[in-house]
């Protein structure tokens, strides 16, 4: 217990962080099941994170600082915002448990790919083409999971479609030098050709088979009765674990073991790596490899796990927001994570909203992008990636 | 490394990624002048029918010769016939209506590319302009035809050209790479699309409440369609305009300051910048040109041909990715992009529901079948590497031969 309070951030930084905190009161309290209903209370609380937050910047805590004022400010606009919907509606859309399980439904492909970018891009090659390999993913694994008649054969068949693509943005990269952008964009290219003609060649107009084998849920009947947690995690499909274990497995991978030490060191300064004894080719091919597996795995769980079946293009931009996670995240696993988490999240908010207004809730799924964007334009911190990204390596 | 490069090309540009995209593609120009980007789409079709023959088992060259007159590109071959109503001059039509978008979306890329930026985000700049064109389109009634008409293009080419500008002031400023702010830009337009011309959107159709389309564009603010029937889908004039870009295109390249300095920051920045040349300032421009003309493509489609734009167009138009296969095949260059675009177009409306023939080939087959030679020719256009080895293998076959012994 000591070495928690210990570890608590003290001084301008805890009043900082208190300042984020009460900034996302200000809006909980607005919301079911607490659901107060007047106008003043998320305007003091905010008000009260806006000044924390300014006096921890005036202490020289200046980023977290900025954050629990953008914190306050937001927290209480949408306190007020509140105010303004009707209890019912408000009931129906702000369903935490439910918001929070389609969170992580719509964050595991997001998860999947934005780790395996990660493996990618950490190693020196850049990877625009994880929407195409998700797309793969999303193909094989129908037609893997019907011919096998096995939900793991989708699995392992999508992976490896999704490894045979990202193996030829490899080849183009690595030994032909090719521009990784042009590369990653004629990836996209052919994944698209590719599973549209298979679709069409095979399932023809009937579309996938709607009694394929799909990916099962995890059914965890002792958690069925718990307050807030059981509604979440009491059933979630297979893959979404596997995914959160990703997570971790790659932070480990990448930071804890040789492995990953190799990769990083290929992507920060090949000509480094080479010299004591790692070889830049070998590892950029093993990561970008792994990079197509994983997305496609998210692909997999797309289609066999939460649609069931697949359509032209189904991925629609999916791979370019796991792309957008990456950066967000800064390039790390957690980073990367997170950031597919709260896109899944205003994935699951925007399926929510239609009731306030529906073209108002499309608007919103614009939010991932926008939020990269303002990212790599340097305002909440400057994402800065892989020193040696995009380029080529010639063996000396 | 320097057994693989021809005489005359700089040494060390493709090492260790020093050198940009740009000054890899120069050390392309002097490989093979036209005969790369020829060998590279003959493979891609090559390979594109062994997927025809190994799939569905059909002779590859009938399925292409469909292709190409679906395209109606045989209405060019002085030996064919044509009765009236002549389907081929339709077709052809049809395939030059798609050419001149594509042609604009090739030069987004192709200019920004000579400025050593990777302009990805040509759809959504299309797509700005499309929307701007189609909001002024089906506003200001009443207004002249010549001045509507004005008033709507440059109103979409200006909105593109402020939204590649976007890319161009974060890259200039903060140093953000174009390649990750355009795509997220492309999927801010297309959201930002759905939102207001979706069901309830601000921009929706006034007297069609329920389906997810624009107000129509105008009578005073369509172009003129100057062949065939305008009912059945003519050519409009936009033609001359796209023509009129490849060559403002190649003028503002080679023959004005702007794009010498565009092109020394194209070819090395850190020179640029210690000529005198202010990178920051051309990095900006040359986005901004690029959306310019993006939006260019957009309006023309929407005022020429298209009259409306819908949700579901926003969603699966390709038209400004296209334009990167466009602008690679075409070497960045005037005449190219025309030629590359060309193609495309050809290859899109030739496999396109309407123009192919299906009983001798799907076209939902057909449209893939694009798709997939598209992926292959960027695939081997990227490659310059291997494309250069092959010419070097060549060049010392023929030296081989020359001096025996």
């Amino acid at each position: 217990m000591e070495i928690f309070l210990a570890r608590l951030p003290r001084g301008a930084r805890g009043v900082a962080w208190l300042g984020v905190l009460l900034g996302i009161v200000a809006a909980w309290v607005m919301t079911p099941p607490v659901m107060l209903r007047s106008p003043v209370v998320p305007m003091v609380v905010g008000a009260v994170a806006v000044s924390l937050g300014v006096f921890a910047f005036t202490r020289g805590v200046r980023r977290l600082g900025a954050g629990a004022a953008v914190f306050g400010l937001l927290g209480a606009g949408l306190g007020l915002l509140t105010t303004q919907s009707g209890e019912a509606h408000l009931e129906s859309v702000v369903v935490w448990s439910a918001l929070f399980a389609a969170m992580l439904r719509y964050a595991t492909p997001l998860i999947f790919a934005s780790i395996g970018g990660m493996f990618s891009e950490r190693s020196g090659v850049v990877n625009i083409g994880l929407e195409g390999m998700m797309l793969m993913g999303c193909f094989f694994a129908i037609w893997g999971a019907d011919r096998t008649g096995s939900w793991a054969g989708g699995v392992a068949i999508a992976a490896l479609a999704g490894g045979l693509l990202a193996l030829v943005h490899a080849f183009f990269a690595i030994h032909l030098r090719a521009d990784q952008i042009v590369g990653g964009t004629a990836v996209n290219f052919l994944a698209l050709g590719i599973t549209g003609y298979l679709f069409i060649d095979i399932y023809k107009d009937t579309g996938t088979p709607s009694d394929i084998a799909r990916i099962p849920d995890v059914h965890l009947s002792f958690l069925k009765d718990w307050y807030f947690v059981g509604p979440i995690v009491g059933q979630l499909n297979l893959m979404i674990w596997v995914g959160l274990a990703t997570i971790f497995i790659a932070w480990i991978v990448m930071f804890k073991t040789p492995v990953g030490l190799r990769i990083r060191s290929v992507g920060e300064h090949p000509r480094a790596a080479e010299t004591v004894g790692i070889s830049v080719y070998k590892t950029r091919y093993a990561a970008v490899t792994l990079s197509g597996v994983l997305a496609a795995t998210g692909g997999a769980y797309l289609s066999i796990g939460f649609v069931g079946s697949f359509n032209q293009n189904m991925t629609a931009g999916r791979g370019f927001i796991a792309l957008a996670a990456l950066i967000f995240g800064k390039w790390r696993p957690f980073g990367a994570a997170a950031a597919a988490i709260l896109f899944g999240f205003s994935s699951a908010l925007a399926d929510r909203l239609p009731v306030y207004s529906e073209s108002g809730a499309v608007l919103f799924r614009s939010l991932p992008y926008a939020l990269t964007l303002i990212a790599v334009a340097g305002v909440i911190g400057r994402s800065v990636p892989p020193a040696a990204i995009g380029k080529p390596y010639v063996k000396q | 490394m320097s057994d693989i490069e021809p005489a005359g090309a700089p040494t060390g540009e493709g090492g260790e990624g020093r050198a940009s995209a740009a000054a890899r593609l120069a050390v392309l120009h002097r490989a093979g002048g036209i005969v790369t980007p020829l060998i590279t789409v003959l493979v891609a079709f090559l390979v594109g029918g062994l997927v025809v023959v190994g799939t569905t088992g059909k002779n590859p060259l009938t399925t292409y010769r469909a292709i190409f007159d679906g395209s109606g590109l045989n209405w060019l071959l002085p030996w064919e016939t044509c009765s009236d109503p002549c389907t081929a001059a339709l077709n052809f039509q049809q395939t030059l209506i798609i050419w001149i978008p594509l042609v604009l979306t090739g030069l987004a890329v192709a200019f920004a590319f000579r400025c050593g930026l990777f302009n990805i985000g040509g759809q959504g700049q299309y797509l700005v302009g499309a929307i701007m064109a189609v909001w002024v389109g089906s506003s200001f009634q009443g207004l002249t035809p010549v001045l509507h008409i004005l008033l709507a293009v440059v109103a979409a080419s200006v909105s593109g050209a402020l939204y590649g500008g976007i890319a161009g002031l974060l890259k200039a400023t903060v140093g953000a790479h174009e390649v990750i702010t355009t795509i997220m830009l492309n999927w801010i337009a297309v959201w930002v699309g759905i939102f207001l011309f979706g069901l309830g959107g601000p921009l929706q159709n006034d007297a069609q409440p329920w389906v997810p389309v624009s107000n129509d564009v105008a009578e005073s603010a369509k172009l003129n369609v100057f062949w065939g029937d305008p009912i059945l889908q003519g050519l409009h004039i936009g033609l001359f305009v796209a023509l009129g870009f490849l060559v403002v295109f190649w003028v503002m390249l080679n023959r004005t300051t702007l794009g010498y300095e565009v092109r020394a920051v194209g070819f090395n920045p850190e020179a640029a910048r210690y000529g005198g040349i202010s990178v920051s300032r051309n990095y900006f421009l040359a986005m901004a040109i690029a959306g310019l003309f993006a939006g260019l493509a957009g309006s023309l489609d929407i005022l020429g041909w298209q009259y409306r734009l819908n949700v579901n167009d926003i969603q699966v138009s390709t038209i400004g990715f296209t334009g990167i296969a466009v602008a690679l095949l075409g070497r960045n260059t005037a005449i190219g992009t025309g030629l590359a675009a060309m193609l495309f177009a050809a290859l899109v409306t030739g496999t396109s529901t309407r123009n192919l023939d299906p009983e001798i080939f799907r076209p939902e087959l057909a449209s893939n079948l694009t798709l997939l030679i598209q992926g292959l020719v960027v695939l081997f256009v990227g490659a310059d590497v291997l494309i250069l080895y092959i010419w070097s293998l060549r060049r010392k076959a023929r030296l081989g031969r020359a001096a025996p012994g």
